[in-house]
């Protein structure tokens, strides 16, 4: 197995991993379970990035992953903070 | 040599993403589900963008991957600790076996201030919270 193929496998295993966090999205009981979920995907997407960028051997799609990267944290603060605001 | 390391970063990753995953799925409690989220599925991700930046093995592309990783490294503790902290405070029920909550009856749930015991608190000791900045 070529290393793109071997990616591509591992993209498939991201996928799984991305539906097993839809899950939790999905059943969350509480408001900040769901914002967990969406901040493991969104983690998980940077990695589904990276994958891709082996697979295709294309490597600007790095720059992808780091602007995935900041906007997830910023995110995440931002219903942090709402959620804490809300209490 | 670079394709030995590149496969072993990779699955290394998709088992600690796929066990992050299993463990948001898994655990029986917020605070439980958010220490393997952010824990494991930092390592993960951090495992692939290693092998990016090994698979490509040229100096731009791989400052800019171990940016991100440095990057995410830095922050995925942050936002774990403001999510656990707002989560507190919205009364977030903890696993019915959980032993100690030290943090019971310490905060105060109105001012979001750190207090220091749960019997009423020095005179010196108010003085010295009040001076922390208010929470964000």
């Amino acid at each position: 197995m070529s290393l793109q193929g071997l990616a591509v496998f591992i993209i498939t295993v991201l996928t799984v991993a991305i539906g097993l966090a839809f899950i939790r999205l999905v059943k969350g009981p509480s408001l900040p379970d769901r914002v967990v979920a969406l901040d493991l995907m969104t983690t998980l997407s940077i990695a589904f990035v990276a994958a891709y960028a082996i697979a295709t051997n294309q490597a600007i799609f790095i720059d992808v992953a780091s602007i995935v990267a900041l906007i997830s944290f910023l995110g995440t603060i931002a219903f942090a903070y709402y959620i804490e605001k809300r209490a | 040599m670079t394709e030995i390391l590149t496969v072993i970063l990779l699955i290394i990753g998709a088992a600690f993403i796929l066990i992050s995953a299993l463990g948001v799925v898994r655990m029986p409690d917020l605070y439980l589900r958010m220490s393997s989220s952010t824990k494991t599925g930092t390592l993960g991700v951090g495992s692939v963008l290693l092998a990016a930046a090994i698979y490509f093995s040229e100096l731009g592309i791989a400052s800019r991957s171990i940016a991100t990783l440095f990057f995410i490294l830095l922050t995925a503790p942050v936002a774990a600790h403001m999510m656990g902290r707002a989560a507190y405070f919205n009364g977030v029920p903890l696993w019915k076996e959980t032993r100690y909550d030290e943090l019971k009856g310490h905060y105060d749930l109105k001012t979001h201030v750190l207090t220091g015991s749960d019997e009423q608190p020095s005179a010196d000791r108010v003085a010295e919270e009040t001076e922390q900045p208010p929470a964000t």
